[in-house]
């Protein structure tokens, strides 16, 4: 039920069969969409869909591997960004790029043509943000501003361009409930002149109540092309997620022993303007129990993960007790006495150096908790490289990372392989608690199933295990109990038995009463922006 | 067009190796350019100002007074840059360290023991390390640029040090020269061997080398450098503290260039005077990236350095070309050896700027 089956229409941009593969790898696989004159297009999908790489694709940021591009019924080459606004494309994308101590119009000029003087582009700016209900000071500068404020520079930088498309990647993200009703109001205005709009998010609510038609990504292919307002958020988020029920194999009769790690009431402000704060988290995981945290990208995973390894310590020493012990203002070391181990998402650079080999990759994560057996010479703390080395030969065995040489640079292995080191580094030690953030982001599927099999295992062994993950199909296979995190909120635990992909999916889009709303009539529930 | 640095996708081991080589032997062929276009035989002065120097037992006694500072300065600098805070100050430090390892000599000139030498250098480091906790002070709490401040606090050294020397410590049987009284006897530096002036400060140099080498190379503290310096991430997961490694690199760092300071003024100078460096702090600097921020390559990179000063000074007496020389011979050396360094790591692509308009195909 396109549009484009109308053959008097002309979409103004179409996408034929488009492709683009990193390696072997298929980000965007045989896309097709129609976007009309004047139409809000929403673009839906988990992260991870495809939907960044299609419209880096589309704003000539990436060029694709195969497929084709239409502006208005004819193939164009999209080389590169100027080549995509000399077409008519403006984008918004969601991390800004403006200079914090220059003013809001020398911001603007900075991206235009060098001979329009600057009284000119404050008058212009002025206008254009008057017209489009998009209050904005030229002379503020941009260090004094709010994120919507700031969000509102950049769209006045796009409309500068008279774009006939205007790419907004997650928009709302940032924005409070009240500057993302303004920012509604400037698209309603931009469709009425006849512009269009692709409209990214993985808000299922916002979308419904904005977007005239909806593509849904999942996986790099286009799972559904719908009227998001016939829709509900429930058929939503099942062609989001996939309706395909993931096996599921627990360990029923596993019983759980005592409680490992406890948070309570942990409330962390947001460090930067793009993070999230984490509002009011409680959560109990047992010894033997994997506790998944599932969530769109963004909404407080990786604030949750710096505040559960102690990276950045809380103000409150109650909030996180590691095997009993009050731990909120000890940072990751002491964190890692008490027996626990971390797994950050992002591997270079952050849980691993990748210039630096294997062995000393290894002593990064374990030069506090064993000190025993890789530190000697007391005080001086000389490194034991023979004792480091050879527990990197047994690390590499168990979890059979593929590498060449002995002791390669950390930065040679594969995603995959280095994933199973870093997993392994922290086994080796037999943690009582384990918390992963995205354990098999990016990894390959062999990789992936050994590295969920190894979570498994440890909970079986006895540890407490978290994982917080966006992959469902993960969470389904390893989670004994699943919570969601959704605008820095966790949701009360359930079984993993008891969900549904499809009830998961609704919470992920920020739907919280869920059961309420799951089949009812499409209508706008509340709490949608709840903060 | 514009030109584009393309990442290579392997780094060649050979010629990362060969890099400082290869800039040495350009900045060579360029001296060498530079002195034919000044109306001068290029080998003879090539000759006079880099292997003259090297024929006589007392220049190579003047190589090693001029490499000391260099090498003390510039092994501090290393462990500084590799742990990402960039240190430029260290001529400030130096500065700042002579003058409080010269309290003693200057304002008790009658007090002789054998304790004044060891109080004058540890004076002279804590002066250093304190003129250095000024811009992590400043980097810790308010996030300043530490790059600015270090160097900027180079001038107030300067001028401090100037104001000292023609105001309160001047020598009042000095027939109004700018300096402070000659030093007592036990408050100098003593000599390393009879043959010549160099000092004990080229063997604080050499053991400051080796010790940090020795840091870097098998110490915890070491591995703490060189992760935070790659990734202030991976170091917070690690468990280090990139604050702490702030304090820690420039106050060692300052320490170092304040011992440097004092012993060039206590070894060589004799005497605190309104100018005590030919700019060493800030040679040093080429010292440490040409010595491929490895102590014991600061220890080649120190003596190299230190000849371009010797050269200089031989060049202007035999051949007379001015002294500057040898800045510029610095600047070609650092410049080389920084884009050697780059171009190892990157490829030059030429990029003609060009977007196709919408092409009709069909």
């Amino acid at each position: 039920m396109t549009l484009s089956d109308d053959p008097a229409a002309v979409p103004l941009l179409s996408v034929r069969g488009l492709t683009k593969l990193f390696g072997s790898f298929a980000a965007c696989n045989a896309i097709d969409l129609d976007i009309a004159p004047g139409e809000i297009h929403a673009l839906l999908g988990e992260n991870g869909a495809g939907k960044s790489t299609l419209v880096k694709m589309l704003f000539g940021v990436l060029q694709p591997s195969a497929g084709q591009i239409l502006w208005e019924g004819m193939p164009v080459t999209i080389a590169s960004p100027g080549g995509a606004r000399q077409l008519g494309i403006g984008m918004v994308f969601q991390h800004f790029s403006l200079f914090e101590a220059l003013t809001v119009a020398e911001n603007i000029a900075l991206s235009l043509d060098p001979m329009i003087s600057l009284s000119r582009i404050s008058e212009e700016a002025a206008s254009l943000s008057r017209a489009y209900g998009l209050p904005l000071d030229p002379k503020a500068h941009v260090a004094d501003l709010s994120v919507g404020e700031r969000q509102r520079i950049e769209i006045v930088r796009a409309l500068l361009q008279n774009p006939r498309l205007i790419i907004l990647d997650e928009p709302t993200s940032v924005l409070t409930p009240q500057e993302a009703d303004r920012l509604f109001e400037t698209l309603f205005k931009l469709k009425a002149e006849g512009r269009s709009v692709l409209y990214i998010s993985h808000r299922l609510e916002e979308v419904r109540r904005i977007c005239d038609r909806a593509t849904v990504l999942r996986h790099g292919k286009v799972t559904g092309a719908c009227d998001p307002k016939l829709e509900t958020p429930a058929s939503l988020a099942r062609m989001m997620v996939g309706s395909d029920v993931a096996e599921v194999h627990r360990d029923d009769g596993a019983a759980l022993g005592d409680i490992r790690i406890e948070v309570s009431n942990l409330s962390v402000p947001a460090r930067t303007p793009f993070a999230v704060s984490l509002k009011n988290i409680s959560m109990k995981v047992r010894a033997g129990e994997v506790l998944a945290v599932a969530g769109v990208a963004g909404n407080g995973q990786g604030e949750l993960f710096d505040a559960l390894s102690g990276e950045y310590p809380v103000s409150e020493d109650e909030a996180i007790r590691i095997r009993g012990k009050a731990v909120g203002r000890i940072g990751i070391s002491g964190r890692r006495l008490l027996g626990a181990g971390f797994v950050p998402e992002e591997r270079h650079g952050h849980a691993a150096v990748s210039a630096m080999v294997l062995s000393d990759n290894l002593l990064l994560a374990r030069s506090q908790s064993d000190k025993r057996a890789f530190l000697a010479g007391g005080f001086a703390s000389i490194i034991r490289h023979d004792a480091v080395r050879s527990a990197t030969r047994r690390i590499c065995e168990a979890m059979d990372v593929r590498k060449s040489g002995e002791d390669p640079l950390a930065g040679s292995l594969s995603g995959g392989n280095l994933q199973k080191f870093i997993v392994g580094r922290e086994l080796d030690r037999q943690p009582a608690v384990l918390v992963v953030n995205q354990p098999t982001w990016g990894v390959d599927a062999g990789a992936a199933s050994r590295i969920r099999q190894a979570l498994i295992d440890l909970a079986k062994a006895g540890s407490a295990v978290v994982v917080i993950s966006q992959d469902l199909d993960e969470i389904f296979e390893v989670a004994t109990n699943i919570a969601v995190i959704s605008e820095g909120r966790l949701s009360e635990p359930h079984p993993a038995g008891t969900l549904t992909l499809e009830r998961i999916g609704l919470m992920m889009g920020g739907i919280h009463e869920s059961h309420s709303i799951s089949e009812a009539a499409p209508s706008r529930p509340e709490g949608t922006y709840a903060h | 067009m514009r030109i584009e640095l393309e990442k290579r996708a392997r780094v060649s081991t050979l010629f990362s190796l060969l890099s400082p080589l290869l800039a040495l032997v350009l900045t060579l062929v360029f001296g060498a350019i530079m002195f034919w276009l000044l109306g001068k035989s290029p080998l003879n002065a090539l000759y006079v100002y880099f292997v003259e120097p090297l024929l006589e037992i007392w220049s190579l006694h003047e190589l090693a007074i001029k490499a000391a500072p260099l090498i003390l300065i510039a092994v501090g600098l290393s462990v500084c840059y590799r742990s990402n805070n960039w240190n430029i100050g260290a001529e400030g430090q130096f500065t700042i360290g002579a003058i409080t390892g010269s309290i003693l000599p200057v304002l008790y000139p009658e007090w002789h023991s054998p304790m004044i030498l060891p109080l004058m250098l540890v004076m002279g480091m804590a002066g250093g390390a304190l003129y250095a906790g000024i811009p992590a002070l400043l980097k810790t709490r308010f996030n300043t640029n530490e790059i600015l401040t270090s160097l900027m606090l180079v001038y107030i050294a300067g001028l401090f040090l100037d104001w000292l020397v023609r105001g309160p410590w001047r020598d009042p049987q000095g027939y109004n020269f700018p300096q402070t009284k000659s030093f007592q006897i036990e408050a100098v530096l003593p000599e390393i061997l009879s043959s010549g002036r160099a000092h004990w400060a080229f063997v604080f140099a050499i053991a400051a080398a080796v010790a940090l080498w020795f840091m870097m190379r098998f110490m915890l503290k070491g591995f703490e450098v060189s992760v935070l310096g790659q990734s202030e991430r991976a170091g917070r997961f690690a468990g280090f503290s990139a604050r702490r490694m702030v304090w820690f690199s420039m106050l060692l760092s300052g320490a170092l260039a304040g011992l440097a300071g004092i012993s060039e003024v206590s070894g060589s100078i004799g005497h605190v005077q309104p100018v005590i460096s030919p700019g060493y702090g800030f040679t040093a600097i080429i010292v440490a990236f040409l010595g491929r921020l490895n102590p014991l390559g600061i220890i080649a990179s120190g003596l190299v350095l230190a000849l371009t000063y010797l050269g200089g000074e031989a060049a202007q007496l035999s051949i007379g070309i001015s002294d500057k020389v040898s800045r510029v011979f610095q600047g070609l050396l650092l410049f080389f050896v920084l884009s050697c360094d780059t171009l190892i790591h990157y490829r030059i692509r030429l990029v003609f700027a060009r977007t196709k308009p919408a092409e009709v195909t069909g």
